[in-house]
C-alpha cells in the first residue's frame, strides 16, 4: 500500500474526510481512555502498512508530503540531511531511498499543503510515543511541543 | 551584535572571512590541542572544533573550545545531535558560553555507522534546525525549551551547514531558508569541488534573497591524493568530488600529488571568492593542517581578507593612505 503515498491529495481528501467522521464523536476522544486503546490498534493497522508508521503520536504528514519522517534512519523533521548519497539513497542505509527526497517531491504535488513543509518543527515529545496521534491532534489540549518552542 | 565575538565582525563588515577546521586529537595532551591550533589561528578568523565528525570518537568539542577559549583563541564549537538528547546540549551551550565561546555551529551528525564504533545508539532527539531555534531561545528569549528562565543569557553567533552538492539539489536553498528561520547567523558548506552546482546554487539563494539574511562560508580542503580522495568519497558522508578532480590529482604523478591538491584548493578559492552573496572560505585540510597557512596565502586572502564588492570603500581608503 505504500504506493499510495505518490498520491498526497488523495490522501489528504481521505485524510479529511476520516476528520469530519471523528469530529462527530469528539466528547469521547480522551487520551488515555476506553476509545484510545480501541484507536491504537485502528492506527497500527491503517498508517502502519500506509505510511511505514511508528506510532511517534505526534503526525506532521501535511507537512511533509504525507512521508512518514520517522521513518528517516536519524528521524529528521526538518528535511534532508546532508549525508545523502548522490544516487538519492540514505547516508545511513545504501539500499533505502532518502525519504526525504520523496517528501519534498510529494509536498510539491500537494495543492492545500504544499508550502507546509518549510515550518520549523519541533522536536518530538518522546511521552506521546505509543499513543493515539488521532486524538492528540482532535484533542487540543494535549501539549506537544515544549513549553519554551517559539513556534 | 549577537555575540560580538571577531567571526561576526569580520561577517559583518563585509571582510572575506576564513575559519578552519582543527583535527581532534585522540589524546589526553592539551598541547595537542595548542599545536595544532597555532598554526590555524594566525590565518584564520575562527576555529572549528569538530564534534566526533564522522561519527569517530576523538577529543570532545566542549573540552577542545575550553583549550581555545583559555588561551585566547577564537573557537567555533560544532554540536552534534547525534549523541546527546536536549538535557545534554542545552546545558553544554550554556556550559560553552560561559567558557567563552561566541560562535556555535548548529549539525545533525553524521550517522554513528560511518564511525569507529558503529554499535553506538543514535540519539537524534533534536535536529539541526530545531537545535537552531533551541540555541536561539536560549540567547533571545532567555528560556531552556521547558520554559523555565535562564539568570543570564549566553552571546552567541549561530551558525548552521549546507550541503548543496548532495540531492535534492534543486530544494537545498529551501532548506537553508528554514535553517535562517530557525536562527542561522552564518552558514558553513561542505567541501566544495563542484564549483558550477555551488554557482547555481547561490544563484538560487541570491534569488531568493538570503544572501542578505545569513553569511555563507564555503567549505574547502586540500586532498593529498588520488587515492585519499576517492576513500573520502566513498567513506565520509556527504563529499561529493568529480572524477575530473581525481584525474588531474592522478595526472600529476606521484610524489607531486600533494602539491596538485594543494593548488586545486588555492584555485577553488579563487573561483567561489568571485561568486555572489559568498562571505568566506571554511579550511577543511584533514591531517594537513600545516598547509592552511600555505592555502590562504596563496590564494591571496592575506594579508587583509577585503571580499571583492562589499567594504570596497574601506579598501579604497586604505589604499589612499
Amino acid at each position: 500500500m505504500r504506493f499510495l503515498q505518490n498520491y498526497p491529495n488523495l490522501l489528504v481528501s481521505a485524510y479529511q474526510a476520516v476528520e469530519r467522521l471523528l469530529k462527530l464523536f469528539q466528547r469521547w476522544m480522551v487520551p488515555g481512555g476506553f476509545v484510545e486503546r480501541v484507536f491504537i490498534p485502528l492506527e497500527m493497522i491503517t498508517k502502519g502498512p500506509l505510511f511505514d508508521c511508528r506510532m511517534c503520536g505526534q503526525c506532521i504528514l501535511h507537512s511533509t508530503g504525507m512521508t512518514c519522517p520517522m521513518t528517516c534512519p536519524k528521524t529528521l523533521r526538518n528535511g534532508p540531511c546532508g549525508g545523502v548519497r548522490s544516487n538519492g539513497k540514505c547516508e545511513i542505509k545504501p539500499d533505502m531511498d532518502c525519504i526525504w527526497m520523496q517528501a519534498w517531491e510529494r509536498s510539491a504535488r500537494m495543492k492545500t499543503y504544499g508550502q507546509e513543509i518549510m515550518i520549523v518543527q519541533g522536536p518530538v515529545n518522546h511521552q506521546r510515543k505509543g499513543s493515539s496521534a488521532w486524538i492528540n491532534d482532535l484533542c487540543t489540549d494535549v501539549e506537544r511541543l515544549p513549553e519554551g518552542w517559539q513556534p | 551584535m549577537k555575540s560580538g565575538s571577531r567571526l561576526e565582525r569580520v561577517l559583518t563588515s563585509g571582510r572575506f572571512a576564513v575559519t578552519a577546521e582543527l583535527n581532534p586529537p585522540d589524546s589526553a595532551d592539551p598541547s595537542a590541542v595548542y599545536d595544532r591550533a597555532l598554526v590555524l589561528a594566525e590565518v584564520c578568523d575562527g576555529i572549528n572544533a569538530t564534534d566526533a565528525s564522522g561519527a569517530n570518537v576523538h577529543m570532545s568539542s566542549v573540552g577542545i573550545c575550553a583549550l581555545l577559549t583559555r588561551a585566547g583563541y577564537e573557537p567555533i564549537m560544532q554540536v552534534s545531535c547525534r549523541d546527546r538528547n536536549r538535557i545534554a546540549i542545552q546545558g553544554d551551550l550554556l556550559g560553552a558560553a560561559a567558557m567563552g565561546v561566541r560562535n556555535v555551529l548548529c549539525l545533525t551528525g553524521d550517522g554513528v555507522q560511518t564511525g569507529d564504533q558503529p554499535g553506538a545508539k543514535p540519539v537524534f532527539d533534536l535536529d539541526s534546525i530545531s537545535l537552531l531555534r533551541t540555541a536561539r531561545t536560549l540567547r533571545d528569549e532567555g528560556h531552556f525549551l521547558s520554559g523555565r528562565n535562564l539568570d543570564s543569557k549566553p552571546r552567541f553567533f549561530l551558525g548552521g551547514a549546507a550541503n548543496p552538492f548532495v540531492p535534492p539539489y534543486e530544494y537545498r536553498p529551501q532548506r537553508l531558508a528554514k535553517k535562517v528561520a530557525a536562527g542561522a547567523d552564518f552558514i558553513q558548506t561542505q567541501y566544495c569541488f563542484d564549483v558550477p552546482r555551488l554557482k547555481k546554487f547561490m544563484a538560487a539563494v541570491c534569488q531568493a534573497g538570503l544572501n542578505d539574511q545569513v553569511h555563507i562560508l564555503v567549505g574547502v580542503g586540500p586532498l593529498r591524493s588520488a587515492k585519499a580522495a576517492e576513500w573520502m568519497r566513498k567513506f565520509v558522508p556527504g563529499v561529493v568530488i568529480p572524477d575530473a578532480i581525481i584525474d588531474r590529482l592522478k595526472g600529476a604523478g606521484k610524489g607531486k600529488q600533494q602539491a596538485e591538491g594543494k593548488q586545486i584548493c588555492v584555485e577553488i578559492i579563487q573561483q567561489v571568492r568571485e561568486i555572489d552573496g559568498v562571505c568566506g572560505v571554511h579550511v577543511m585540510a584533514y591531517r594537513q593542517e600545516e598547509l592552511v597557512a600555505e592555502i590562504i596565502e596563496e590564494a591571496g586572502l592575506l594579508p587583509r581578507r577585503w571580499q571583492p564588492g562589499r567594504g570596497k570603500k574601506r579598501s579604497s581608503e586604505e589604499a589612499s593612505h
